[in-house]
């Protein structure tokens, strides 16, 4: 894991469980082309990721005839996403990253969602974050993150709206008309644009980041009142 | 703290798996099979270990186990003690759970025969604790202070002993209930607290309803050995008392060291590693995971 080795040609798995879709893919990289999608198998069933994401990786694998000990790396969406499945596919490519002694890179939902977009004009994205709120992120006509990821509720959020031309993401489909802004088909992330969000650091076999998922919000906890005083005897 | 609790786990699942393997000097591709608690638990928790427990499965190329974390706190026993006996009786008692258990082979049979109504053992304990000033967790503090006291100061109730009452089911509300009221009774009347005698007398009236209902279980199913497990096995009073009472009625009596007592990965792999002796298949990996799965179910496919 520790090689900082350039490699020609990579062999992903890319997977992500912030959405509603449990999506895992295998992906080719190759320097100097975009990646390239050899199978993916993505179900849409918020409450199914942690049932379906590992019988989803041994699919996509099957599919484009490979086995796990082919893969030289793995991209997992980091979110933001609803906590319980995103900690998912996290905890998932984390486990796997371990077992197969290779490296995990985190990316952020919304980016490889910007990815697909591919609109070359600044965008939105907006994931659903239940609670009647959005996961959002604004993107350069390049592709580039320039503010987020925040939640809000989409009336605050049309409020102060970054100059976009266009949003995409299942948030941005929900609150199409408290947004006002025209939509684009990019539901969720797909396989290949989580690779690209990573393609960098995948070819130059870079240290990856901490796998730590991107929560915005605050755990449901509440901490414990104070404690009834008894007089010491 | 369900949310805080499943987030602490996703963070410490990769190094505690490291410091494993570590301690016990073996690599990854050395196990033979996977096992992980399915259920009962927190969900947000269950879903953490069970991903976890798959991708690990699959990228090994090894069985995956989904097991009853209950009936891994009587496995737990067999690290300490070798095999259990064909039947024997096993009283669970932890902050989460109080059970008494009827176990006919970890792998074959595990009867429930008796359960809270209402409030675990250490749930109790932890409230009392509250009410005394005492830290969190409350087991260790009470009994602490409890050494000090005198168990037979002051009499709190005994829940469900009546004669029509269910013979091998636990209340402990009504006990938390009754120390609170004692304790704002003597505040009332501007009396000082004896904390240990509080204490200690909580204490008695937790482990004679716990051991009374076990080993009177023991006689009625004609069954020798009683295990005790779970995070309240470690108590003092509770261990000694029951020590007294097998003793007196010829009953065995197994009870782990406190590190196995409380919830730990061991004693999933040592109820795993007796499954897959037993020949058990092993879990699909799309398993679900069972917040209320019953002690019944060993494990889930
Ligand atoms: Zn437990």
């Amino acid at each position: 894991m520790a090689d900082a080795v350039p490699l020609s040609v990579v062999l992903v798995l890319a997977v992500d469980t912030a959405t509603p879709a449990v999506t895992a893919g295998v992906v080719d990289l190759t320097p100097g082309s975009p990646p390239r999608l050899l199978a993916e198998r993505v179900t849409v069933n918020a409450k199914a990721h942690g049932e379906l994401l590992t019988p989803h990786v041994q699919e996509a694998l099957a599919r484009a005839g490979k086995r796990l000990a082919d893969l030289d790396a793995v991209v997992c969406g980091s979110g933001p996403g609803p906590f319980t499945g995103l900690r998912v596919g996290l905890v998932t490519a984390a486990a796997l990253g371990q077992a197969l002694n290779r490296p995990v890179y985190p990316v952020p939902t919304p980016d490889a969602i910007a990815l697909d977009a591919r609109t070359g004009k600044p965008l939105l994205v907006a994931t659903d974050a239940r609670r009647r709120e959005v996961y959002w992120a604004a993107y350069d006509a390049a592709g580039r993150r320039t503010d987020g990821p925040h939640v809000d509720r989409p009336a605050d959020l049309a409020a102060k709206l970054p100059a976009v031309a266009s949003a995409a993401g299942e948030g941005a489909e929900i609150y199409a008309e408290v947004l006002g802004l025209p939509v684009v088909e990019a539901r969720y992330p797909s396989p290949v644009s989580l690779v690209a969000a990573a393609a960098e650091e995948l070819l130059a076999g870079a240290r990856p980041a901490a796998l730590t998922p991107l929560y915005l919000r605050r755990p449901d906890a509440v901490e414990p009142v104070g404690r009834k005083r008894v007089t010491k005897g | 703290m369900p949310e805080v609790a499943s987030r602490a786990h996703l963070e410490a699942m990769v190094p505690t798996m490291r410091r494993a393997l570590e301690k016990a000097d073996v690599e990854l591709s050395d196990i033979h099979s996977i096992a992980v608690t399915a259920g009962p638990g927190l969900a947000g928790a269950l879903l953490v270990g069970v991903s976890a427990a798959k991708a690990y499965a699959a990228a090994l190329d090894k069985p995956l186990l989904g097991v009853n974390h209950l009936a891994g706190h009587v496995a737990a026993d067999t690290l300490e003690h070798g095999p259990l006996p064909k039947r024997c009786l096993a009283l669970l008692v932890s902050g989460g759970h109080s059970q008494l258990l009827l176990v006919e082979g970890l792998a074959e049979r595990i009867t429930e025969i008796g359960s809270t109504v209402d409030d675990a053992a250490g749930e109790a304990y932890d409230k009392v604790a509250r009410l005394l000033d005492l830290p969190y967790p409350g087991g260790p503090p009470i009994d602490k202070l409890a050494k000090q006291g005198n168990g037979c100061a002051i009499t709190f109730p005994r829940g469900l002993t009546g004669p029509r009452d269910a013979k091998y089911d636990f209340s402990f509300s009504g006990l938390k209930t009754a120390v609170a009221r004692w304790v704002e009774r003597q505040e009332r009347a501007g009396e000082e607290i004896p904390l240990a005698d509080v204490a200690a007398s909580f204490q008695e009236a937790v482990a004679d309803v716990l051991t009374a209902k076990a080993v009177r279980a023991c006689k009625d199913l004609g069954v020798d050995t009683l295990v005790i497990s779970g995070g309240v096995a470690a108590n003092s009073r509770l261990s000694g008392l029951a020590a007294e009472r097998c003793a007196e009625a010829g009953i065995q009596l197994r009870v782990p060291r406190p590190r196995l007592c409380t919830d730990n990965g061991a004693m999933i792999a040592a109820l795993g590693a007796h499954l897959v002796a037993a020949g058990a298949k092993p879990s699909p990996l799309d398993l679900s995971t069972t917040p209320g799965l019953p002690v019944s179910t060993v494990q889930v496919f």
